[in-house]
């Protein structure tokens, strides 16, 4: 399937960019993390004071970083190519024998794009969420959980090293677990919370691993001092690393096998989704893998794995976001789907990278635009998620429509929505690589076309099917607003990132960028992948839009059954671990009460038994104690006697 | 056999004799006789032993004054069931007497051994330096002991001191009148006058004989307590009795 | 005389008060059979004096009366304290040890 030799992969693999001193604006590059994490510390530590000021704050501190973060930006943009890598370091933070890990920071052309993602989607976010959740008792707690993310979702990115990049890492699972258990008296939510948490540990283990792995083998957990020496370590520890980060990323970013929690994550607030579960958290793992493209470079088994992990997420996202009725479990499979089309794009090398963050960027904004849509429809609908009770919604909620349509198109990849031009780049880039990979992620392409039809069709055309108590109603203006720029991101942020923000020689320095001939020419692969969305797209309006849309479900395939049930996902995980865990856990159990407990048992009933003797000897009666003293001396002048003659 | 021979078997013997007597008497005035007489013949074994000042210090004090003590004590004391030679503790009689057994076993080899190939010095020389046996210890005393003598005499003040603390009974009530004392002595019930007097008859007159009530029974308040205690009643002979009462009715 | 003889006899005595002190519960009793195996102890001592031929073996045993009076007369004190109140002088009755 794929034969390209480790020679290809190194062409177009970047060189290390000189680090540049932080001077003028990025001297603040602290400050980027530092803000959110303040308003964090207040409203957390703050307690029920900050009550009605906090979420204003919050909105605040991220909306500082999104402004610092846009001065940065227009200052990278100022310098020359090579000039473009800034490190800020700001004290040694482990210092043990030759292992040294700083609190510095690295920010170059990939964080910076991160940065704006996170600091600009997630201050709409948090404006949409002043609406969403203005009656929620809680708010304080969410706001500063949310502002919590972004610091750690920062400081992943910005991370000059491993070991601080995995604090960002467990610091965002930490706020996901948080926000997705926030409705914690819903045990469903409280399931799903530790769900995702336990599903993220897997993972994580894989991260801390892999760092372990990669301080024996370097000596150090920078990333310039890993991939400078990336070329001097042989293929197979690289092939293990590049696998124990595939492991976090698949963790992180949903993929298979540990995509179940992602589903469940939805339980979530509207605007946690968007934002975590959707934007910024679950592409991580492509971060991730982008960011170690000198070690995937060069351990050509590992990437390939990196796609055929992509290749599967991407079908499963899709066919369980086929068959979902719960709009927000659509997004995710969605979600997933579309994630999976980064991670293969990152594993293809050079040739994907560049497309890989190019989609995250344009999915981020896209998909957090839907799913803030999604929750302004169930904010219209008395928080009901059940596609099937939607319908003809168009009328009643005219911005979030068009908002969402925009988003629709965006992310079927219709031109020139920014869908398009980001997901048309890796289908190529996948023909470049292998045509099975291509002809694959075309089909996919489709099937995005099926679902997300399917769920605009069910959502805004059709006929009402409301429940009796539903008074649809457009959400505030503080929800739509969001919406609108979001909207706008999902219509022009492909085109301005391509033609005007030069995305590939943008990114080049840090990942790497080449191109190769393909079977296919560009127009050859727009125009079938376009057929296949379209032909998708009409099968999903068919069948959803003209027919009647039943309200209970119908029984469906057996490929809708197991999609309803996420490809029987958890099955599969209460099979393979959690049964075992059971029995492990019950056999530690018996081990526990019978080995352990017999043993600490033992011993004290036999400490209690021989005091329980010894007792006897302690009579109160002078003359026993004197018969013991007797007996002693009778002892010691026996050793004594014994030791003289002998 | 010198003549030094002859006095330590025979003194040895008896000391040993006297220490099982204070072990084996079941009585404890008995008991405090047998030590009196083992400390007696141990102050004959310090005399025959170049240690004359000892043996006269042994006698007048131990014997004089300390036994006298004990058997002071002991007649305060007076008698009860802790002089009854019954063991109550199990096994402790056996395991002593198995431990002193091994005790002494044990000193005798232990200490013994080491003293079977040395050679004796004598004292001769040693008490002729200050012209006696006395004097030699008096200037050991006085010189190389001295801190440690004038710590003993602190510590017999100290003693005698704590003997008188520990002997005296606070008195918590005023001391009762002799109003008081006969109130007491008749509201109890109890018998207010002098008790019986023990039985004087013509062949025996002695405090151990019970007095006779009129119907000939013994009556039991005529004996002190202690010699009831002791056993050291003695019987009545019936056949007495009744000769008394025939000549009674003649 | 032999002085090896004479430790031989203070050994025995000394087991014989050791045995009277496990055996006899009158604490009086008890109290003299401490005071004989302070008396062999002494034999032992003047024996030894003789043996190295020099008296501080004797001073040694003068002390050892000396602090044995000052015992007897503190001991016999708490007996008689003990017989007060407990109209006993049994060593086995105050076995309050135990509490």
């Amino acid at each position: 399937m794929i034969n390209a030799s480790a020679a290809v992969w190194a062409e177009g693999a970047p060189t290390l960019q000189e680090v540049m001193p932080a001077e003028g604006v990025f001297s603040l590059i602290w400050l980027l993390i530092a803000l959110p994490l303040l308003g964090a510390t207040v409203l957390l530590l703050g307690g029920r004071r900050t009550n009605t000021w906090g979420p204003y704050l919050a909105v605040l501190t991220v909306s500082a970083s999104a402004i610092l973060g846009i001065l940065m930006v227009v200052g990278l943009m100022d310098r020359g190519a090579e000039e473009r890598s800034i490190g800020q370091s700001l004290f040694t933070w482990v210092f043990a024998g030759q292992f040294e890990a700083n609190m510095a920071f690295q920010l170059d052309q990939l964080s910076m794009v991160f940065v704006l993602l996170i600091t600009v989607v997630g201050a709409l976010i948090h404006v949409y969420s002043l609406g969403y959740m203005q009656h929620d008792p809680n708010r304080r707690k969410f706001f500063g959980y949310l502002n919590l993310f972004v610091a750690a979702m920062l400081l992943l990115v910005l991370a000059n090293n491993y070991l601080l990049l995995y604090v960002g890492w467990e610091g965002v699972g930490l706020a996901s677990y948080l926000l997705i258990g926030f409705w914690q008296h819903k045990p469903s939510a409280a399931a799903a919370a530790k769900k995702a948490f336990i599903i993220n540990r897997v993972g994580d283990v894989g991260l801390s691993i892999a760092i372990m792995v990669i301080f024996v083998t370097f000596g150090s957990v920078t990333f310039d001092d890993v991939f400078g020496q990336a070329s001097e370590v042989n293929e197979g520890t690289l092939t293990a690393i590049g696998l124990l980060l595939l492991l976090a990323a698949a963790g992180k970013s949903a993929q298979f096998p540990l995509q179940a929690w992602l589903l469940d994550a939805m339980e979530g607030p509207t605007p946690v989704s968007a934002l975590i579960h959707a934007a910024t958290m679950v592409t991580a793992g492509v971060y991730l893998i982008a960011r170690s493209n000198a070690i995937y470079d060069r351990a050509v088994w590992a990437a390939t794995a990196v796609v055929v992990v992509g290749l599967i997420t991407i079908f499963m996202g899709a066919i369980i976001g086929s068959a979902k009725d719960d709009i927000k479990k659509s997004l995710a499979g969605s979600t997933m789907s579309q994630i999976g089309y980064m991670v293969m794009a990152a594993g293809l090398g050079p040739i994907g990278y560049v497309f890989a963050i190019f989609h995250l960027l344009t999915h981020g904004v896209f998909k957090a635009g839907l799913f803030l849509g999604a929750g302004s429809v169930m904010h219209g609908m008395n928080d009901n998620v059940n596609m099937r009770r939607y319908g003809a919604l168009r009328a009643a909620m005219v911005v979030t429509f068009i908002t969402f349509m925009a988003g629709y198109l965006a992310i079927i990849g219709i031109p020139p929505f920014s869908g398009f031009w980001s997901k048309d780049e890796i289908i190529h880039a996948a023909f470049e690589r292998s045509p099975i990979i291509g002809s694959l992620a075309i089909l996919a392409a489709g099937i995005t076309g099926f679902y997300m039809t399917r769920m605009v069709a069910m959502t805004f055309f059709g006929k009402a099917r409301w429940e009796d108590d539903a008074h649809p109603h457009e959400s505030p203006k503080v929800m739509t607003i969001p919406l609108i720029i979001l909207a706008l991101g999902s219509t022009f942020l492909g085109m301005a990132l391509l033609f005007w923000g030069n995305i590939e020689t943008w990114l080049e320095p840090v990942v790497g960028f080449s191109t190769s001939t393909s079977p296919l020419s560009t127009e050859a692969v727009i125009a079938i992948s376009l057929t296949f969305v379209i032909i998708g797209s009409i099968i999903g309006w068919i069948s959803y839009a003209r027919r009647e849309v039943p309200i209970v479900a119908p029984r469906g395939s057996l490929l809708t059954r197991a999609a309803r049930a996420d490809l029987y996902g958890d099955a599969v995980n209460e099979g393979l671990i959690v049964r075992p865990s059971f029995w492990l856990s019950r056999l530690l159990i018996w081990f526990d009460g019978r080995v352990v407990d017999g043993l600490v048992n033992g011993s004290a009933a036999l400490v209690g038994g021989a005091s329980g003797r010894m007792r006897r000897y302690q009579s109160g009666f002078a003359r026993s104690y004197a018969l013991s003293m007797v007996g002693g001396t009778v002892l010691v002048l026996l050793a004594l006697v014994l030791v003289r003659l002998s | 056999m010198s003549g030094e021979d002859w006095v330590f078997w025979i003194s040895g013997s008896f000391a040993v004799i006297g220490a099982l007597g204070l072990v084996f008497s079941r009585k404890a005035v008995h008991s405090a006789l047998w030590v009196a007489f083992t400390m007696i013949n141990l102050a004959v074994l310090y005399i025959a032993n170049s240690a004359p000042f000892l043996g006269m210090v042994q006698i007048i004090v131990y014997t004089g004054a300390v036994m006298m003590l004990f058997l002071f004590v002991l007649m305060v004391v007076g008698v009860d069931s802790s002089d009854s030679l019954i063991e109550t503790l199990r096994g402790q009689r056996i395991s002593a007497i198995v431990l002193g057994l091994g005790l002494a076993v044990l000193l005798v080899v232990g200490v013994g051994n080491g003293l079977v190939n040395s050679a004796t010095v004598g004292l001769v020389e040693a008490n002729s330096i200050d012209g006696g046996n006395v004097e030699g210890i008096a200037r050991l005393i006085f010189t190389d002991y001295l801190i440690a003598f004038e710590a003993t005499s602190a510590l017999l003040i100290t003693a005698a001191l704590g003997a008188m603390v520990l002997a005296h009974r606070e008195r918590w009530l005023p001391r009762a009148t002799q109003q008081e004392l006969s109130k007491g002595r008749f509201l109890s019930g109890s018998h207010p006058g002098n008790l019986p007097t023990p039985g004087v008859y013509a062949r025996h007159n002695a405090v151990d004989t019970p007095a006779l009530l009129p119907d000939g029974s013994i009556s039991e308040e005529s004996i002190p307590r202690p010699l009831q205690a002791r056993g050291d009643v003695r019987a009545v002979d019936h056949h007495e009795v009744n000769e008394i009462k025939e000549v009674d009715s003649q | 005389m032999n002085p090896s003889n004479v430790v031989i006899l203070s050994a025995i005595l000394f087991s014989i008060g050791a045995v009277g002190v496990l055996v006899r519960r009158n604490a009086i009793i008890v109290f003299m059979c401490v005071e004989l195996m302070l008396n062999a102890a002494n034999l032992a001592f003047v024996a030894f004096a003789r043996t190295s031929g020099n008296l501080d073996g004797q001073v040694v045993a003068f002390f050892v009366m000396v602090v044995a009076a000052a015992e007897v007369v503190v001991g016999l004190a708490i007996i008689v304290t003990i017989f007060r109140t407990r109209r006993s002088a049994s060593i086995d009755e105050p076995n309050l040890l135990k509490y």
